[in-house]
């Protein structure tokens, strides 16, 4: 063999070329670092590193009173903290076998929905800003902080609500907020049509992703996806239509459906949810009833603070309720809601006291997170970064 | 041919580059000039904590320690003991600002509107020090925003 074909051989075997990516990578979303073996600009494997935003969330509730638990839920996927507080509320309601009132349930409904309409504003605006489109994001936040404004009106905190408690909600809603809402829902519309113009049809946007980070029904079935990623790939699964909680079941809405499972499916199935989304809300605020909103039992709920400084029985419930807690009868419970990520589940053993024995966080992220391997092999690096965007991935609720 | 024109005359980027030139003249500015402008903020808002009076000048909290218990964070610490006119009061509060992760639980559990988290968020400080706010440092707060947290509470009041 000549001199010269030795050296080709040598140069035909490359290892693969490993890299960082992240966390401070600012298209990781938050605090994710990937490992990604190279070969070229090629991805053969990803692998991604979690775990550096784990506060022990699971195990800290289990020292916490049911009341004060409520609020490490909103920490969780700070993007729509509502719906994760959701979930835990219904789990313990579900233990306790109390039915809340209706208008709680509406007033649930309608900040659920709220809630992923401020998600998927995030998810395809920054999305759109990995991909290389600036203006969405501009546009979108504005949206973006119109909703807060709501959440702020109604619990008076944007993120970090603390609103939806075991047995109902903790205030009513404000004078004036449902005419501003429905006057919202009726505005914002525009600006979707506005993303819609300048993403869907655009090549570039399309270039980046059709065909790009691919989940067949199958593949989508086996690792779990819940949520837009599932829908994306074809499965018309919703839990708010196929086991209705609170008042869904008198809501009308479609759910949508993906056919290609890649990137840009997700993509338009995110967009069509937030318009079935702000359906939902008009219908809630049209018919939303008048009434308690939260159940008369001042053993769970906290009594009206003027009768609290009457009455010498309710001035003893609140003094209880705020240094004991209720108690919650042993036995063990699986509460989900479809949050706007996927599948939020609670897993809740109680044994008889004030405080959860275990709780068990179901973060939809987390399941497809697993499939980013999967599905960027074969991908160029900056196609990993639209699969990331089209995943949602928050770590707020993926390291728990 | 349809599709063949439409991407041959670029016809989706001059759609949303209309849009944007459009949205440059038609739109009015959304943006404020923080510091100087600011966002509204509702009565519930949630910020700094204060300690507050009653309109004679004596302090509200009894030191009943229902704060104490209810704070998820631990972030309250009370100590207290009758003073020399009998009366019931704290001789510490503290709150470790760093803690406090804002639920409210604190305000809701308060039987007499003593501790309130007011409309103010800012309270940014240089050092870790300066957050750990003391009795004086929460009584001070609640002599200078007394006047919006009692507006604050009465608007509310119907909803409590």
């Amino acid at each position: 063999m000549s001199d010269h074909d030795d050296k080709k051989d040598k140069e035909t075997q490359i290892r693969p070329y490993t890299m960082n990516f992240g966390p401070q990578h600012p298209a990781a979303h938050g605090v994710l670092r990937l490992v990604l073996e190279l070969d070229g600009e090629i991805v053969e494997r990803a692998d991604p590193h979690i775990g550096l935003l784990h506060r022990g969330t699971e195990k800290l509730i289990e020292y916490k009173t049911y009341m004060q638990a409520l609020p490490y839920f909103d920490r969780l996927d700070y993007v729509c903290p509502m719906n994760q507080e959701h979930a835990f509320a219904l789990a313990t309601e579900k233990l306790l076998d109390i039915q809340i009132p209706e208008r709680a349930q509406y007033i649930r409904v309608l900040f659920c929905e709220l809630g992923r309409v401020l998600n998927h504003i995030l998810n395809i605006t920054t999305f759109a800003l990995d991909v290389g489109a600036i203006t969405p994001a501009l546009w979108g936040f504005e949206e973006r902080e119109k909703g807060m404004e709501f959440y702020e009106r109604v619990c008076g905190a944007r993120l970090h609500a603390n609103y939806f408690r075991t047995g109902g909600v903790s205030k009513d809603l404000p004078d004036g907020l449902i005419e501003d809402m429905m006057a919202w829902t009726e505005s914002f519309p525009d600006t979707l049509n506005d993303l819609d113009n300048l993403l869907t049809n655009n090549r570039i946007f399309k270039q980046r992703t059709v065909d790009i980070g691919v989940a067949t029904k199958e593949e989508a079935l086996d690792w779990g996806f819940t949520g837009p990623m599932l829908r994306g790939s074809g499965v018309a699964w919703d839990l708010r239509k196929s086991q209705p909680y609170e008042v869904y079941d008198k809501m009308e809405f479609d759910v949508p459906v993906g056919k290609t499972g890649d990137c840009y499916a997700r993509y338009l199935v995110r967009m069509e949810e937030m318009r079935q989304s702000l359906k939902i809300m008009q219908q809630c605020l049209r018919d939303i009833p008048d009434g308690e909103i939260a159940v008369d039992d001042h053993k769970i709920t906290p009594p009206a603070r003027g009768e609290m400084k009457r009455s010498m029985e309710a001035m003893i419930h609140h003094f209880k309720l705020f240094t004991e807690g209720y108690h919650v009868p042993a036995g063990e419970i699986y509460a989900t809601v479809e949050a706007p990520k996927g599948e939020f589940g609670v897993y809740l053993i109680a044994d008889g006291t004030n405080r959860p024995s275990r709780c068990r966080i179901r973060a939809p992220g987390f399941y497809h997170l697993q499939a980013l391997d999967f599905m960027s092999k074969g991908h160029m690096i900056a196609d990993t970064v639209s699969i990331i965007g089209s995943m949602d991935v928050v770590f707020g609720e993926i390291d728990r | 041919m349809k599709q063949f024109l439409q991407s041959l005359l670029l016809i989706e980027i001059c759609k949303g580059m209309w849009l944007t030139l459009k949205y440059m003249f038609v739109k009015p500015r959304v943006t404020i000039n923080y510091p100087h402008e600011k966002g509204p903020l509702s009565p519930r808002f949630r910020g700094e904590h204060v300690l507050r009076r009653y309109p004679n000048g004596e302090e509200r909290c009894i030191a009943c320690k229902l704060c104490e218990a209810v704070c998820p964070a631990q972030a309250i610490v009370i100590e207290a003991e009758p003073r020399e006119d009998g009366s019931r009061r704290t001789t510490r509060y503290d709150i470790d600002m760093t803690k406090c992760i804002y639920c409210g639980l604190c305000e809701e559990a308060c039987p007499v509107d003593a501790i309130v988290e007011g409309p103010n968020f800012e309270f940014a400080t240089e050092t870790r020090d300066e957050l750990f706010y003391d009795k004086e440092r929460l009584l001070a707060n609640g002599d200078r925003w007394e006047a919006q947290i009692a507006r604050n509470l009465e608007t509310e009041a119907k909803y409590k």
